[in-house]
């Protein structure tokens, strides 16, 4: 090994937080040098987050120091728990919640906080300048004069990295920047980072998706349980090694086993669903989804998803068009008959419509069945019987709770959408509507839920999972259909089908251009 | 009928137009400042009373009349303080906190002027502000007698308007207001407090809702009475909506609601004998609603109004 040349920018040494008995990092050491690009991976709670707010000034570490580089290249100690400071030593941070005020236009969002308040004007001018060189230079061209709130989610990110640029830093932390984006931007993504990795900067690249730490990043740090665990070049690593560093144990293999499948259980015919001014709508969209097939929607969130899954949980009604389920007409929006008719439905958001917080894990899990008889009896509820299910229920699922009275609030995401997928397969649904069913959980409960829903499939039920991920898509999926601006292709067989193809349709173009 | 549209010709009409709509722009100026910012300033009707009666006070105990209006402007920013203390760090419900304000503020005002004047039969008077004595402006036909009528203290009004106009567009300072009242994080990311921010929004923003105030007992009047604010307050709270937080708009909203109001006290005069007076006096409010529902179902909300934002909390 030879040294690097490159001069250090940024250096943690024995960085410690502690809430409570829960040790959140465990003396990482971390040293970033110019122009690198470093990945930072580990689970959901393996500290990621933590470090990074330490480092931008949110917390105070309780133990270890941070240097960091002044202009002239000597490391200096960064004071800790302000985000003045941070912003001052040059540490930018996309979220990957973008923090913009939508309401301003992309450059007031750049130069917030940048002038003293106390002064007159924007001086728009130098201003300008600045951000006129710093998107030459890095290729992130986006129209700086509307509000934010009308650009699409790919260029509102572009703002968020002009507006760290601007501030001059050294050190760019990005947070799962392509989960949001259409696999072309990413791609573009990806090029503007090598671009200003090139010229000096240092990244932190936070992502799950291993393929792109390993395109993206020369090195790799992985965090697990608190503590840093490994810190290796990616040349000579892959996948498998990586999930295996990040979990602990090997991954299984995600295993398909071939299924026929049967006769449509679902099946829309040129349905049209919400008013043609909404985005999130569907126009004349046709699918079949069949007993024991499993059928993927493609596309960037917001596209007519929502109204997909809508329509199929009950929660809205076709305008237009013909819905059948097992043969039966579906006319109106009833949540109530699509129990009674057998769909398990996942819902896209676990906290807001998946399971009601105040309420116990129990109570939870027996909300769509509560005026079954084993559930209640002449009004009142049988809450030991319910008592002795969850039980169970926690049991096959091995949800971690402290038991089937907790809150279901007090539950990490993934043990939260063990109980929803729990509750929405019990009775063996003829149909199963998956929305984003993995988003925000960790390698482990994804798996887990992977799992389930090809299990429900070999059982010969049909799933539909609507999905953001193309690599949960094109692991699970039998035929996929891709969705824009409420319109939906055919579903493909996924077998013939490839990443960029879908890409290509999730941004617009037709299933023939992009072939 | 012909009478109900004279009206319309009528400088005094104008005049008092003008004059009812003075308090009610420092009261739209104040709330869309604190609204814009993220808080809601329910605390509006009380910091009103309060200031009257403290500006009017000032005055009477012999401070020069801008001095009553710069006592005015404290009382409001004290009281601003107190809800923007227990609203933004402490996070405590804008609603329940806001009537509290109210109560409070009202009821210091009264229990003040009680005190200091036990035991009178009339209200005691001051010398209010006089109006303008224009040189041309003043000699110009039907203009002349609406301006004519009016003092500085409208004047004022209609430069704070321009003035919170401008710092809002155009300034660092109304950038990051607008900002930290559609999402604090993005504020926060950018090294600006938010606490600090929306405490001198809603302090600056009451201080202008005193002003309406005592608009009433330095101009309009001379004395300062129980319940002479009489729900000002709440129908600015509303015109904010109205005016989709913007200050021109709310110059417009507050413009209209003082035309139909002058319109109501003409209109009676000449058709009471036959409509019950009840009905005029309903009638700028119900005005009001039914251009709030037209306008306020599309209204666009500061995203972040009404949300407390604690540091380190996403």
């Amino acid at each position: 090994m030879h040294p690097d040349p490159r001069p250090l920018v940024l250096s943690l040494s024995g960085i410690t937080k502690r809430f409570g008995p829960l040790t959140a990092n465990d003396h990482i050491d971390l040293d970033i040098r110019a122009g690198e690009i470093v990945a930072l991976l580990g689970e959901n709670g393996a500290g990621k987050t933590t470090l990074m707010s330490i480092l931008f000034g949110h917390y105070v570490a309780d133990e270890g120091a941070i240097h960091i580089a002044d202009e002239a290249g000597r490391l200096a100690p960064l004071p800790g728990g302000s985000a003045e400071a941070a912003l001052a030593a040059g540490i930018g941070m996309v979220h990957q919640h973008f923090a913009l005020a939508e309401n301003l236009t992309g450059f007031e969002n750049i130069v917030l906080g940048t002038q003293s308040l106390w002064s007159f004007g924007l001086g728009r001018r130098e201003a300008r300048a600045k951000i006129a060189r710093l998107v030459a230079e890095s290729g992130l061209a986006v129209d700086l004069d509307v509000p934010v709130a009308r650009l699409s989610v790919g260029e509102q990110q572009r703002i968020e990295i002009l507006k760290a640029l601007y501030r001059d830093v050294r050190v760019l932390i990005l947070d799962e920047p392509t989960a949001v984006l259409t696999p072309q931007e990413a791609d573009g993504l990806v090029a503007t980072v090598r671009k200003l990795a090139a010229k000096g900067l240092a990244v932190i690249f936070i992502s799950h998706k291993l393929h792109e730490v390993l395109a993206l990043c020369e090195r790799v740090a992985v965090l697990r349980g608190g503590a840093k665990v490994a810190d290796r070049p990616t040349a000579g690593a892959d996948r498998a090694t990586l999930a295996e560093l990040m979990v602990g144990r090997a991954i299984p293999q995600r295993e398909r086993p071939p299924s026929t499948p049967g006769a449509p259980v679902l099946s829309l015919k040129e349905v049209s669903v919400g008013n043609p001014g909404q985005r999130d709508r569907l126009e004349n969209a046709s699918l079949d989804v069949r007993a024991g097939e499993l059928v993927g929607i493609a596309g960037v969130s917001g596209n007519g998803q929502g109204a997909l899954a809508g329509l199929v949980a009950g929660l809205a009604a076709a305008r237009a068009g013909e819905v059948t389920l097992d043969g039966q007409r579906l006319t109106s929006a009833d949540p109530a008959g699509r129990v009674t008719a057998h769909v398990g439905r996942i819902p896209e958001d676990r906290h807001r419509d998946g399971t009601i917080g105040a309420l116990s894990v129990a109570e939870n899990y027996v909300l769509e069945s509560i005026g079954d008889p084993e559930n209640q009896c002449g009004g009142f509820i049988r809450r030991g019987d319910i008592r002795v299910r969850a039980a169970e229920m926690i049991r096959a699922y091995d949800v971690r709770c402290p038991g089937p009275d907790a809150a279901i609030r007090a539950l990490s995401g993934g043990n939260m959408q063990k109980v929803v997928l729990a509750r929405a397969l019990e009775g063996e649904p003829r149909l199963v509507l998956a929305h984003q069913p993995t988003r925000g959980l960790d390698i482990g409960a994804t798996t887990d839920v992977h799992r389930r829903l090809i299990a429900a499939r070999a059982r010969g039920a049909a799933v539909l999972l609507i999905s953001e991920d193309l690599d949960e898509l094109f692991v699970l999926s039998d035929r996929i259909a891709v969705v824009h601006a409420g319109h939906l292709s055919p579903a493909m067989e996924a077998a013939s089908l490839d990443v960029r193809t879908v890409g290509l349709m999730m941004a617009g173009h037709t299933a023939g251009e992009a072939a | 009928m012909l009478e109900a549209l004279d009206i319309f010709t009528q400088a005094n009409f104008w005049a008092a137009t003008l004059r009812i709509a003075t308090p009610l722009i420092f009261g739209v100026l104040g709330a869309l400042l604190c609204e814009r910012a993220g808080v809601l300033n329910l605390g509006i009707e009380g910091i009103f009373v309060a200031g009257a009666m403290s500006g009017w006070l000032a005055v009477y105990l012999g401070l020069p009349l801008w001095g009553g209006v710069a006592v005015a402007a404290f009382t409001g920013a004290l009281f601003g303080l107190i809800h923007g203390v227990l609203t933004v760090p402490l996070g405590l419900s804008q609603h329940v906190t806001g009537i509290g304000v109210t109560l409070l503020a009202t009821s210091v005002a009264y229990f003040g002027y009680r005190v200091a004047f036990p035991n009178v039969a009339t209200p005691p008077r001051i010398e209010p502000f006089a109006p303008l004595d224009l040189p041309l402006l003043g000699d110009l036909p039907f203009i002349g007698p609406i301006l004519g009528q009016q003092t500085a203290f409208t004047v004022f009004a209609f430069l704070c308007v321009g003035v919170v106009a401008v710092v809002l567009a155009r300034t660092p300072l109304g950038l990051a207001l607008r900002a930290v009242g559609d999402n604090p994080e993005a504020v926060e990311a950018q090294g600006l407090s938010v606490v600090a921010l929306r405490i001198g929004a809603v302090m600056a923003g009451s201080a202008l809702m005193a002003l309406g105030g005592a608009f009433l007992t330095l101009s309009a009047f001379n004395a300062f009475y129980f319940g002479m604010i009489n729900g000002r307050g709440w129908v600015c709270i509303a015109l904010t909506v109205f005016a989709s937080w913007r200050p021109g708009k709310a110059l417009l909203g507050a413009l209209l609601f003082g035309a139909l109001d002058a319109y109501q006290l003409r209109i009676q005069t000449i058709a009471g004998g036959v409509v019950p007076s009840q009905i005029f006096l309903m009638l700028p409010y119900i005005v009001s609603i039914a251009a709030l529902v037209l306008v306020a179902r599309r209204a666009d909300y500061p995203r972040a109004l009404m949300k407390p934002y604690f540091k380190g909390q996403r």
